[in-house]
């Protein structure tokens, strides 16, 4: 076995942690709600995004048109693209095949730990598959086992084990804050973050202050060089 | 199953992995301005910032600053343990260990 697969499926432990006890949360939720355990499988299988499956769901549930639904799934999946943008610069090596095969597996989790391990390493390939593929697994199996377990357990979420992706999120934080200017653009960022899910709900909140706060990064960058080569 | 579900798995599917996709196997033949690449930089912390923020402050969906809220006692743990240790492993074990006390203790 290729060592960095390896490496990558090590990495992906925090990840699994957190996907169980959501995986099983929504397929007991599904369940409820009236989709039969294949097609819990097949929307986790094809899918794979958490929040825009638990709202798909219910939508399906109260009978909303196929069109609202994916239009919903598209404004709430958008994140992603700043994601997949911003890992860009480091996989310039892996051919093109090969990005398309491994930016199936991009989820903010699997995203978060992909950036902090490309800006140490050079990354090949076989990193990124052994992570994404072990994260995308426990997903779909924790998803069909809350499907078919339904009833059988209650709340798995309550145990506080889902936290672990919250945890997992603060500790990377931390390691990507190097320069005061990082601190800024976080605390930024996660203001603008709640003041748009106070006003405008969820779904846009995250792609515009994403946007947002690396655009105020930059501006300040760019005001302080100017302010610096006019003193 | 019903033909509308699969219309709506495939759909979903569609929107889902396009944006996933694109950004990466577009942008990554091109030579990036500088600027854009430094907007690029921003984006880790701000996207981790944007994802968390709610997630601790609002987590009944309701902005709660306050020592009622558990994630948001757990979140502080956690940033504590995540600054001194800059240890992923840690951070993680001692955010559940808090989680978990937080909702049997109270």
């Amino acid at each position: 076995m290729n060592r960095d697969f390896i490496t990558g499926v090590n990495k992906a432990i925090p990840v699994v942690l957190g996907y169980i006890p959501i995986g099983l949360a929504f397929g007991i939720l599904a369940n409820h709600q009236g989709l039969s355990t294949f097609e819990i499988f097949l929307m986790s299988f094809m899918v794979y995004a958490g929040a825009s499956q638990f709202i798909a769901s219910a939508m399906i549930a109260s009978g909303v048109s196929p069109a609202s639904i994916i239009l919903t799934t598209l404004l709430i999946n958008m994140r992603h693209m700043l994601m997949s943008a911003s890992l860009s610069t480091y996989l310039k090596h892996i051919p093109s095949s090969l990005q398309a095969i491994l930016s199936f597996g991009l989820t903010d989790e699997t995203y978060a730990v992909d950036i902090t391990h490309c800006q140490k390493h050079k990354s090949s390939a076989a990193f990124f598959l052994g992570l994404h593929a072990v994260a995308h697994a426990a997903w779909v199996i924790s998803t069909l086992a809350g499907g078919i377990l339904g009833n059988l357990i209650s709340d798995p979420t309550r145990w506080g084990i889902d936290f672990a992706l919250s945890a997992m999120f603060i500790a990377l934080l931390c390691i990507h804050m190097k320069e005061k200017m990082d601190i800024l653009v976080a605390i930024y960022s996660g203001a603008l973050s709640i003041l748009l899910t106070m006003t405008l709900g969820n779904g846009w909140n995250i792609i515009l202050a994403t946007m947002l706060a690396a655009t105020i990064g930059v501006s300040i960058n760019l005001w302080n060089r100017k302010f610096y080569l006019s003193s | 199953m019903e033909q509308k579900i699969l219309l709506i798995i495939i759909g979903m599917s569609l929107v889902t992995y396009l944006p996933r996709a694109l950004p990466l196997v577009v942008l990554s033949k091109f030579e990036l301005p500088p600027l854009f690449r430094r907007w690029l930089q921003f984006i880790p912390v701000a996207v981790l910032s944007a994802l968390l923020a709610p997630a601790i402050f609002m987590p009944q969906g309701r902005l709660a600053i306050s020592l009622d809220n558990n994630t948001l006692i757990a979140s502080i743990l956690c940033f504590a343990v995540a600054i001194k240790s800059k240890n992923i492993f840690w951070t993680i074990i001692i955010g559940i260990l808090a989680m978990f006390a937080l909702q049997t203790l109270r």
